[in-house]
């Protein structure tokens, strides 16, 4: 995984995730405030624009200015939990010397423990973390049993998609959706699509590499 | 959407710079990343009070930055979150060394935030966590109640014990104490219209109301037909009182506040009908407070707190305060 890397995944998803707008701010709408769609956009888009800053930097100095940016860029609560996400991947050891699949994913398990921390959410409270605790985990064993790349891609995004439908009969215990009660049971978390969405692109390109 | 606007994107730039213009012998705005601190230095030694949330409560907060109350407000965009380059670019012009206070409203997006902002400064730092709203229910099962008008209480009271010399820990234990003895709840007409979403956050048929709605337009305890306006009062007393559960020796404060788009005589209204009735159960108010403090866009809509009363807490609420949102003693 390089900084270049990252780029063009960024640039994946926004093309992924602006096709599914509409729905992502629909789910929203039903049990948030509506404004998820366009804080992910907005993320997207300045984490592009900082490709010709980044784009010759060692891998930690380019997460962590992605999670500045985030983190100052987006507010909210997705711009503190991104960030916290890319801040935590970028203090990863040993990660600019060359970063191989295995390490990117201990990377990745690193920086979503850390988000689970900050935001205090477990699998369960119709969150992303319903979708991105158990790709983690479904990563992190994958490497440890030496499976295939190409299997465990696969196996990520089933994992990402299976979380990401289970929010819909969960009642929200977290996040402003709670405040809904048992109105929230039934739409499927708006955070937890976005997610599933991101996680779903980036497995497919390397599939498709 | 009918808003003065020129484009969603610059709304709160223009918003904020001419705040900062019409109040500038009080506060000074700096911008990328935005925060408001007061235009002349608090005094060497005093705690700093920073506070932040999202915009469109205004006055609340950047309104009660100034001499007896905040040092410092971060505005973030429109209901979400400051984040923690705000905080610690404006700890840089404030700290003078005796700590900083952060008041923060209770919502998972403001505590993630704040929480960042105090791992990342190098002096210390407490945090005063609002909660007054008494419309959330079961809160152990939820992010807890919210953080509303009471933040406005406590911010004044605090902001006085900070001026006279209190400790960081003095002036958290005090926001604790007047979080504590309050309790809030809302009622809306109409919702608001976020800038960015350009349509209405929920839908109100014209002869119903929310009954326990959020400042951002969260939903409350339910949706009910529109009644008089002593109804609604009694029923917004009654469910704050139930929490509070005030004795008879008890003074309190009453305060009245409006979402935005109710006019004040409606609140003045609103308030002639709660102390009667307070009156009724010989509960005293000792002090009152009408007005637009903590809004909600053009939210149609009121809500009531009440925070209960004692010597230390009378004698801050009358300090001088010199505030663009609040001004009374100077």
């Amino acid at each position: 995984m390089s900084v270049d890397f990252l780029i063009k995944k960024a640039k994946e998803i926004k093309i992924v995730i602006d096709n599914n707008a509409p729905e992502i701010e629909k789910l929203d709408q039903e049990i948030g405030d509506g404004d998820h769609i366009f804080n992910v956009q907005r993320g997207i888009k300045l984490v592009i624009e900082l490709e010709p800053i980044i784009k010759d930097l060692p891998m930690s100095e380019a997460l962590n200015q992605i999670a500045m940016k985030v983190l100052s860029g987006i507010g909210g609560s997705s711009g503190a939990l991104f960030g916290t996400l890319f801040m935590t991947m970028g203090k990863s050891s040993d990660i600019d010397v060359g970063v191989d699949y295995k390490k990117a994913i201990n990377m990745f398990a690193y920086g979503v423990e850390a988000v689970k921390q900050r935001g205090k959410a477990d699998v369960g409270e119709k969150t992303m973390m319903d979708v991105l605790i158990p790709v983690a985990n479904c990563l992190k064993q994958g490497i440890e049993n030496n499976k295939d790349l190409k299997d465990l891609m696969r196996e990520a995004i089933e994992t990402a998609e299976k979380g990401m439908l289970s929010t819909k009969n969960l009642l929200a215990t977290k996040g402003r959706a709670s405040y809904l009660g048992d109105r929230s049971k039934g739409h499927i978390d708006p955070g937890a699509r976005s997610s599933q969405l991101m996680i779903k692109t980036v497995c497919e390109s390397i599939l498709n590499n | 959407m009918k808003k003065f606007i020129n484009s969603a994107d610059d709304f709160l730039k223009e918003s904020l710079q001419g705040f900062g213009a019409a109040h500038k012998d009080i506060v000074t705005c700096y911008y990328n990343p935005n925060f408001i601190i007061r235009s002349k230095y608090a005094k060497k030694g005093k705690v700093a009070l920073i506070t932040g949330g999202g915009s469109g409560h205004e006055p609340m907060h950047g309104g009660f930055v100034g001499y007896g109350m905040l040092d410092a407000a971060c505005p973030g965009f429109v209901f979400s979150s400051p984040s923690p380059d705000q905080m610690i670019a404006a700890i840089e012009k404030v700290d003078c060394g005796s700590g900083v206070l952060f008041i923060v409203k209770n919502y998972s997006g403001d505590i993630m935030n704040f929480q960042m902002a105090a791992e990342m400064m190098t002096g210390p730092s407490e945090t005063v966590l609002t909660n007054d709203d008494v419309a959330v229910e079961n809160s152990s099962f939820t992010t807890g109640r919210r953080g509303v008008a009471a933040t406005i209480i406590v911010e004044k009271i605090v902001g006085s014990l900070a001026e006279s010399g209190g400790s960081l820990v003095e002036c958290k234990n005090l926001g604790n104490k007047v979080n504590k003895n309050s309790g809030s709840m809302g009622v809306a007409f109409s919702s608001c219209i976020v800038p960015a979403a350009g349509k209405p956050t929920f839908e109100l048929r014209s002869d119903e109301m929310e009954f326990g709605v959020g400042i951002h337009g969260e939903p409350g305890r339910r949706r009910d037909k529109i009644k008089s306006a002593k109804e609604i009062t009694n029923e917004l007393l009654n469910a704050i009182l139930e929490d509070l559960k005030p004795e008879n020796k008890d003074d309190i404060l009453l305060f009245v506040n409006g979402m935005g788009g109710t006019p004040i005589s409606e609140l003045y209204l609103i308030y002639d009908n709660a102390r009667k009735m307070l009156d009724n159960k010989k509960i005293k108010i000792a002090r009152s407070l009408v007005g637009n403090y903590c809004t909600s866009l053009e939210m149609q809509g009121a809500s009531i707190t009440i925070t209960k009363l004692d010597q230390e807490l009378v004698n801050h609420w009358d300090t001088p305060v010199h505030t663009a949102g609040m001004r009374w003693g100077m």
